[in-house]
Parts: C-alpha cells; structure tokens; sequence
C-alpha cells in the first residue's frame, strides 16, 4: 500500500519536485490547505521557499496556523523543508522582527557576513552529528553527507537537544537539522540532494520518528 | 577547514528536442538527448543541471517546459533554466514544471526592474542573472544578448554588481570569447566579478583542462560549468571535483 505523505501548499514552495521525489520512493504526495485534509493528516510535510513573513502570511491567509499547531501537538510526524523549518521557530530577523509558528522554541537569523562567503549560502555541504542520529530521519546516511542548500537565514534552536545535525559555513555552524521529539525540519533541500537526500525523505517516510511518539 | 563549497554544474544547450554545442554560442551541433544525458550526468555527480533554450530568443519564447517536467521526475539535484525568459509569468511555468531557478539575460537587460520584480515574487535564490560577456579591450566586457550577437552597450562588471542591488540571487557568467574554445576560463573577467558582488558566481565558457576549473575557483568562481568537455567525455565530472578538491575547494563527492 501506497503511504500518503500530506504536502501543506500554502503557495510558497516547490511542490512538483516533493510530490516527484515522494512519488519515487512510492508514496503519494497529497498537496492540500483544504484543513479537513490536515487535521486527518498521518504524516506531513511543510514545505517553502522565499521571504519568512511572506510564508507566514500564506498561511495565515489560509487559516492553517492554528490547525498546524494542532497537528504538531498531537504527536503526529512533521517535516519542515528549508522556509518550513524556519516558521516553525519562535520568531525571524528576516526583514525587521516577525513571530513564526512558536511549535520549536528558538528564532531564525541571518547567516553572518564573513570574508570569503557569500550569503546566500548556495551549494552542497556536509552535514555533522548534534545529537544521535540513530532512529531519526538521518539515520543510515553515513558520515558527512552532503545536501543542497540555499538560504540567507538559519534557525537557531534555544535548547541545544533539539540539534540533530549542524553545517559548517563561514568560519561558524549553523544548525542543518532540528528535531524536537515528533517535529523535525531540515534547512536543506532533501528533494535537491540526490540519494542522500532522498534517503532523508525515505527515513521519515518509514516513520524512524514514531519512536518519539 | 575550508567551508566554502564548489560546485560543478553541467550544462545543455537546448534546440528544438536536442542539446547543441557551438562555438562562440554559435555554429550548433547536435551532441544528444537531453534525457539521456541528464540522467548521465546525475549518476556522475553533476551538482546541478543548467539548461538553456539557446534558440528561444528567435521565438520570444523557452520551450523547455517538457522537457524539465520530463527530467524533474527522477533527477533530484537543482536544475536551472534559461533562455527567453520575458516575464513573470514565465517564471513561474518553468518553476512548476520543477525548474529550482530561472537565468534571465535579455529580458532584464532590457528591462532591469524584472529583476526586483522576480526575486520579490519568488525569492532571490531563484533568479540568475546571465551575463554574455565579450572582451572590447584589456579590462573591459560588454555585456550580449541572444547567445553573443546583439551587443547592448553594458559593461558587463557594473551590470553584475548591478543586478545583486536589484535582488538576483546568483550569476551565471559565460565567457562568449572562450565559450567552446577549449581555451580555458576567462579568468581576468571572473577576477573582476566573483569577489566584487555579495552574491555566487557560476562561471562558464572555455573549460578544456583539469587545470582551467582549479584556475578559476582560484579567481572567486563559486561554481563552474561545462559542457563540451562533458559531452564528449573529455573530462568527467569526478576529475574535475578531485582537481577541485586537491586546489583545497570543497566540493560533494
């Protein structure tokens, strides 16, 4: 049987390349903001790419911030891609101060400005154990694995447990991977990084995360 | 540790159902199928795909909606797309058939405002800007259109710096007089651009040699593409990373 992965189209993400990559490891990509779909979600997927208030915005405009809030509290498993990671944060620097989801305690800044690296951050890089990644959906990758990245901004997770992989980048690390017990987010574009990626998306799929349940 | 990552990106020249090669964009070949040849270079390590429609400026139009649609199914690195990119619109055809960014040259030569426009609409990291730089004298490119014939009367230097203000996110810079020489990288011209714009370089035109992708990282490039030396197998993508990585960049295995 086909597993239904719940995409939440709120306008501001990359949709086809989900549903393709979730389509290619068998399972069916069901991209909604219908709510009904998302309070009967199993298993989901915030996706997103561009400006945080902008994102922000698109899901306020589609009265799905407090039923994806539900949905997180309920235990239920969650995947915040690249934007989809950040607004599940406190809050973003991103042009002037905008509150996000709050479901992961911590805020979302910009990338520092260091001699050599640009910003945006666009590119592969290597991903390195925070915390254990056995059980989660870094599990089996193997050590450093690439992923693609592009952003300006990263989250900053208040309670370091929450760290699941970090990256280097300019001189510093920023925090490439969260998961807080069922909600997980990753800063990169597994439907961009080729096996490993989509390997990430396969984990999370087999729901490794059903432990934190 | 160097955390500033390279990239290699292979690139095709789309006609009609084919990618082309020229020389000096022009003089087009036919060297495959664009499927066949996506395919090979993602099982090769290609970090992304770059596909321009080289005859879409004739017809005002790029008509590689199929053809990404086609190749978004099973190849999961980034894929960038160009070639008579006009206006919003068109942007965003190619970013739902899978396309992860759009190269626009002409349309914002003419017009530099699309730039604003488009990376407000849909983020910065989806819109390249292409520069066709040809050399006038010592320390000086003018930027071109329609693959390297018309001339605009842009310096091609103050055009990049530029187009970072107005919001692209990234520069594919293609060297006409190198393109599909063999020659190497116009590596005075990058010295000019990748470290003067906040924003990545691509560099592209000339790759003959292991040598001439070290040569041009060296210079600021944060990404280098080929195609000729690609297509006919005359470097694979694995040399070129492990050139790359014994000059000290770091790039993905």
């Amino acid at each position: 049987m086909s597993q239904i992965v719940t995409v939440v189209d709120y306008g501001r993400g990359n949709l086809y390349s989900i549903s393709q990559a979730l389509r290619h490891l068998g399972c069916e990509a069901r991209i909604t903001s219908d709510l009904a779909a998302i309070e009967a979600a199993e298993r989901m997927i915030l996706p997103g790419v561009g400006a945080f208030a902008d994102g922000m915005e698109g899901l306020r405009a589609r009265k799905l911030v407090g039923p994806l809030k539900a949905y997180c509290a309920s235990g239920r498993p969650l995947l915040g891609i690249c934007l989809g990671m950040q607004l599940l944060m406190d809050e973003s620097e991103e042009f002037g101060t905008h509150p996000g989801l709050g479901i992961v305690p911590g805020r979302v800044t910009r990338l520092p400005q260091v001699a050599g690296y640009k910003v945006p951050h666009v590119g592969w890089s290597p991903l390195v154990p925070a915390s254990p990644w056995k059980g989660t959906a870094l599990a089996d990758l193997g050590e450093k694995p690439f992923m693609y990245f592009v952003h300006s901004y990263a989250v900053a997770p208040s309670r370091p447990a929450d760290r699941l992989a970090m990256t280097p980048y300019a001189e510093g690390e920023f925090c490439s991977v969260l998961k807080s017990a069922n909600v997980s987010g990753c800063q990169f574009h597994p439907e961009k990084s080729a096996a490993p990626g989509l390997k990430i998306l396969a984990n999370f799929v087999r729901n490794l995360q059903e432990s934190a349940r | 540790m160097n955390t500033h990552n390279t990239r290699v990106i292979a690139r095709l020249d789309i006609k009609g159902p084919n990618v082309v090669k020229g020389i000096h964009l022009e003089g087009l070949r036919i060297v495959g199928n664009p499927g066949a040849l996506a395919r090979k270079y993602y099982e090769a390590g290609a970090d992304e795909l770059l596909y321009m429609d080289i005859v879409a400026s004739l017809y005002g139009r790029n008509n590689l909606t199929h053809i990404i649609e086609e190749t978004a199914k099973d190849i999961f690195i980034p894929l960038t797309v160009g070639g008579g990119v006009r206006k919003l619109e068109d942007i965003v055809t190619l970013l739902r058939a899978g396309a992860d960014k759009v190269a626009i040259n002409t349309a914002a030569i003419k017009r530099p405002e699309l730039l604003k426009e488009a990376s407000r609409a849909f983020g910065s990291q989806c819109i390249v800007l292409s520069i066709e730089a040809k050399r006038q004298a010592p320390g000086k490119w003018e930027a071109y259109t329609d693959n390297g014939r018309e001339r605009t009367g842009v310096d091609a230097v103050q055009w990049a710096l530029r187009a970072a203000e107005l919001g692209a996110g990234e520069i594919l810079l293609t060297s006409i007089d190198q393109e599909g020489t063999q020659n190497g990288f116009d590596t005075d011209l990058v010295s000019k651009i990748a470290r003067k714009v906040p924003i990545p370089v691509i560099v592209g035109g000339g790759a003959g040699k292991l040598e001439d992708f070290s040569a041009v990282v060296a210079e600021g490039a944060d990404a280098v593409s080929a195609a000729y030396v690609f297509h006919r197998d005359v470097l694979s993508i694995k040399a070129v990373k492990g050139a790359l990585a014994e000059g000290g960049a770091m790039v993905r295995a």
